[in-house]
């Protein structure tokens, strides 16, 4: 196609050219990434072989997987070829399990899911009242407690309050199930369909399992929550605040119109782009998986699969979970962006 | 914030007074474990060589001749009920045991046992080498184990004492799987590995239900086993690396054994209802080596003042209580050889005394390796303070265990505190380690402790362990390892410090759980709940 002066231009509509941008932009940052990764984990000063075959292994069996993994070859050959497997979406196998890579992310990463959504959602319901309140009822009590939820929330080490946290109520109360994701009656009793227990529980018809289960992700869900509501609720405090001094919230209340209005009609309607960017950074971030709370919890996801495999140089492993890792982020930008353009007209 | 700290520790204090603990409990054919089993790499026989799964194939797989659950200390009939040895024709030859099925049903045959054994050779996965030791290649194995009807005929190559070829074949990688099953699992000429890390194919007295990596490993009874079916129904050992955690699961009955708590955790249990810690001698020593291509380290004067700079009684009565006891030969007490002198005390002023007389000029400045976990950090930091004062200063390198023994393995570390366990129960495992050196070359690469520290042994000391390891006479042979532990005290780069203790905490009802020195003896077959 050429246009009227004959210049030869190629002229895409805008969705295409949005569309072309958006998947480059998506490689590059991949590419970016995987690269970062793997030279990370060949400058380490771990070698690999040794956390396969152990310490003891004889220099033949040493040999033979130093040629099975091609470390004779150079970096960028190595590199090269692991980008050309992961194109065949080939991650591997683990080197510290045997495994193919992409199986045990399958089995990691819904874990992280299910605990990182009820986390978030917990930081969601609870996040963002506290600090739209907070905002509206400065310096009160309320604001008080909400500064001090979120002092505690960024300056308590997860760590401690995950053992109070198991210590009170699941040790001395009982309330909650304890470390693991269900209690060893109902370890595999639901066929896995979507890797989330809940969600499988549900699918089954079979609420034992799932009350057991609510009850084994309520602590760590509770936890990873508050740490997000901690984040939220300053947040969202910070951006209300800025609102509420701006002369439209004036105008509003000068024209009698009611408080309750005044707030989440319109000073809370645009503090949504804001927030929606917060809300998908903590998402992120508790999708990444939190290495303490899986440790403390026994909770089987990425983070400490991730962590486990770095300090043991399982590259695959690692350069699997940083490619989901990645794309996560990834996907989450995008989803904001969408919403962004359904809230802010502005932005289509 | 102080006030709400303050408020906050009042109300967890009010709670904890307000409510017992909630005690729930296991089923009683069932035993729950917490346990850190993240560092298992395989549960393939052939491969596995992690003390986890050891614990795994020693549950799941047998071999001809074992230390069994009864007394780990004792080598008895397995899979075979008899052998003879013909020291002259180095042969071995085992009758089969009759009416053994695998968990498949299959019957045990002289082929499984052939069959099994070449694999592991023609796997050359890391294990492989304690076969080897016998002189078995791929291209010779066919020859060196037959089998005939119910008998199996093992040839080695070698000068080795029988007891030395029998604890080979007791080892790990010498279980016998179910080489019918397990080749018609084979994938890309594998030999079934992959199917293997995921099932099991063994005699043993439980088979594999369910494993996940770094979270669970499922192990169903099996009923048919040749000495009777376990009490449990299964054995559940749930992934758990925190021992905080297992603790509170310990006391709230939710599982049966907590394996890997700590000294302080441990201590904690003190008086806890319904629970009690059962405490079992491992193999493992722990010591402190140096390297020959570190010139300051090479005057056996700074070897023989640092045997006299560890506060061997204080470190092991007070934060190594419970987990190490004094020991200071290679190989661990309680074993038939082992050497249970310990001619070294903490004695700073001898150890200075020993360095001017040899005109050692102090201070010497070097690093030392150590793996960064909690109780190895803490032994170096009391190492390090014990040997300033004879003039040996230690710059610590905590590193992950992968680091440290890439490290290792390199020869470049200085100084390194680490431990070592024996590959099989026999003591040329260790012998090897501490007192051989065949060539040291930086391309004749060896796992042994001598190699990784550049250290050539004295020519008689060499001769002596080869001389020990072909031994054909019991008490003579033990009486030559005994000498080769005096002489490593005396001439070695080492400082043998401790040998490991292991404490398990367990309910009450819990009865029969078997620990024995290294992760091959840990048996649940005979565990019941009262």
């Amino acid at each position: 196609m050429t246009d009227n002066n004959g210049e030869g231009r190629l002229s895409l509509p805008p969705w295409i050219k949005t569309t072309v941008l958006t998947i480059g932009s998506i490689a590059v940052t991949m590419l970016g990434l995987l690269f970062i990764t793997f030279i990370i984990g060949r400058v380490m000063p771990i070698d690999p072989v040794l956390a396969i075959v152990g310490e003891r292994a004889s220099q033949s069996t040493y040999d033979a997987v130093y040629l099975e993994l091609g470390l004779d070859k150079p970096l960028v050959v190595q590199f090269l070829y692991y980008l050309w497997d992961v194109l065949h979406l080939d991650f591997g196998t683990s080197l510290l399990n045997a495994r193919p890579v992409s199986e045990d992310i399958a089995r990691v990463f819904p874990a992280t899911l299910e605990l990182a959504t009820l986390g978030i959602f917990i930081g969601i319901v609870l996040g963002v009242p506290l600090g739209v309140l907070a905002a509206v009822r400065k310096g009160s009590w309320i604001d008080q407690i909400a500064r001090v939820l979120a002092l505690v929330g960024y300056s308590m080490p997860i760590f401690w309050l995950g053992l109070m946290g198991l210590l009170i109520f699941y040790g001395i109360l009982g309330w909650v199930g304890g470390p693991g994701r269900v209690g060893i009656f109902y370890v595999d009793v639901v066929p896995s369909v979507t890797g989330l227990i809940l969600v499988d529980a549900a699918i089954d018809g079979n609420w034992n399992v799932f009350k057991d289960a609510f009850s084994h992700i309520i602590l760590p869900a509770s936890l990873l929550g508050y740490f997000s509501l901690a984040y939220i609720s300053r947040m969202t405090r910070s951006f209300m605040l800025e609102q509420l001094s701006a002369e439209y919230v004036t105008t509003a209340r000068v024209k009698g119109m009611s408080e309750w209005d005044v707030v989440w009609k319109h000073a809370f309607k645009n503090i949504r782009v804001q927030l929606i960017t917060v809300i998908a950074l903590s998402y992120a971030n508790l999708l990444e998986g939190s290495v303490l709370t899986e440790i403390i919890f026994s909770w089987p996801g990425i983070g400490s699969y991730i962590t486990t495999a770095l300090l043991s140089a399982d590259m695959n492993a690692v350069l699997g979970g940083t490619v989901v890792v990645g794309l996560i982020f990834i996907l989450l930008n995008i989803f904001s962006d969408l919403l962004y353009k359904v809230f802010d007209p502005r932005a289509r | 914030m102080k006030q709400f700290k303050l408020t906050m520790t009042a109300g967890l204090l009010a709670s904890a007074l307000a409510f017992t603990p909630v005690v729930a409990a296991t089923p009683d054919n069932i035993l729950v474990v917490a346990q850190n089993i993240d560092d298992i790499v395989t549960i393939d026989p052939a491969s596995a060589y992690e003390f986890s799964s050891g614990e795994y194939v020693a549950n799941t797989y047998d071999t001809l001749v074992r230390y069994d659950a009864t007394d780990t200390t004792v080598l008895a009939p397995a899979l075979a009920t008899d052998w003879s040895v013909d020291a002259d024709a180095k042969t071995v030859t085992f009758t089969l045991r009759e009416g053994v099925t695998f968990h498949s049903g299959n019957p045990l045959r002289g082929e499984d046992v052939v069959g099994s054994w070449t694999r592991v050779v023609a796997l050359d996965k890391a294990p492989s080498f304690i076969l080897t030791q016998l002189g078995w290649t791929n291209d010779n194995i066919a020859d060196m184990v037959t089998t005939e009807g119910n008998t199996v005929t093992v040839r080695y190559e070698g000068d080795f004492a029988p007891s030395f070829v029998l604890n080979v074949l007791a080892a790990r990688p010498a279980s016998i799987v179910d080489m019918e099953t397990v080749m018609a699992n084979e994938v890309d000429g594998d030999m079934g590995h992959a199917w293997m890390n995921k099932n099991s194919a063994g005699t043993g007295p439980f088979s594999l239900q369910t494993y996940r990596p770094a979270d669970i490993l499922s192990l169903s009874a099996n009923p048919d086993y040749y000495q009777g079916a376990p009490k449990m129904e299964r054995v559940v050992i749930q992934h758990n690396p925190e021992g905080a955690t297992q603790r509170l699961q310990l006391e709230a009955g939710d599982i049966d054994m907590a394996k890997n708590l700590d000294p302080g955790q441990i201590a904690g249990l003190e008086g806890a209802e319904g629970v009690r810690v059962e405490t079992f001698p491992q193999a493992a020593v722990h010591w402190v080596s140096f390297n020959q291509k570190v010139d300051a380290l090479t005057d056996p004067a700074v070897w023989e003042a640092a045997r006299y700079l560890v506060d061997y009684n204080g470190m092991a009565d007070g934060m190594l209580k419970g987990q190490m006891e004094v020991h200071q030969a290679f190989w661990p007490e309680g074993f038939p050889g082992a050497l249970t002198d310990t001619p070294f005390s903490y004695d700073p002023e001898k150890a200075k005394q020993i360095l001017a007389d040899a005109g050692v000029e102090t201070p010497i400045n070097v690093t030392m390796d150590v793996i960064s976990a909690p109780t190895f950090v803490e032994m170096a930091q009391a190492i390090q303070a014990s040997f300033a004062e004879g003039g040996i200063n230690l710059e610590i390198i905590a590193g992950t265990g992968a680091q440290v023994i890439t490290k290792y393995r390199a020869r470049t570390h200085e100084a390194m505190l680490l431990y070592w366990g024996p590959d099989f129960m026999d003591p040329h495992s260790n012998a090897k380690a501490f007192a051989f050196n065949k060539d040291n070359s930086d391309d004749k690469y060896a796992s042994t402790t001598t190699w990784r520290n550049a250290w050539m042994p004295p020519a008689e000391m060499n001769a002596k362990t080869m001389a020990a390891l072909g031994e054909q006479d019991a008490e003579k042979r033990l009486d030559m390892y005994m000498e080769l532990q005096k002489e490593t005290q005396a001439e070695a780069p080492f400082v043998i410090m401790f040998q490991a203790i292991k404490q398990v905490a367990m309910r009450k009802n819990v009865k029969g759980f078997v620990n024995g020195a290294t992760s091959d003896y840990v048996f649940y077959r005979l565990v019941e709940k009262e």
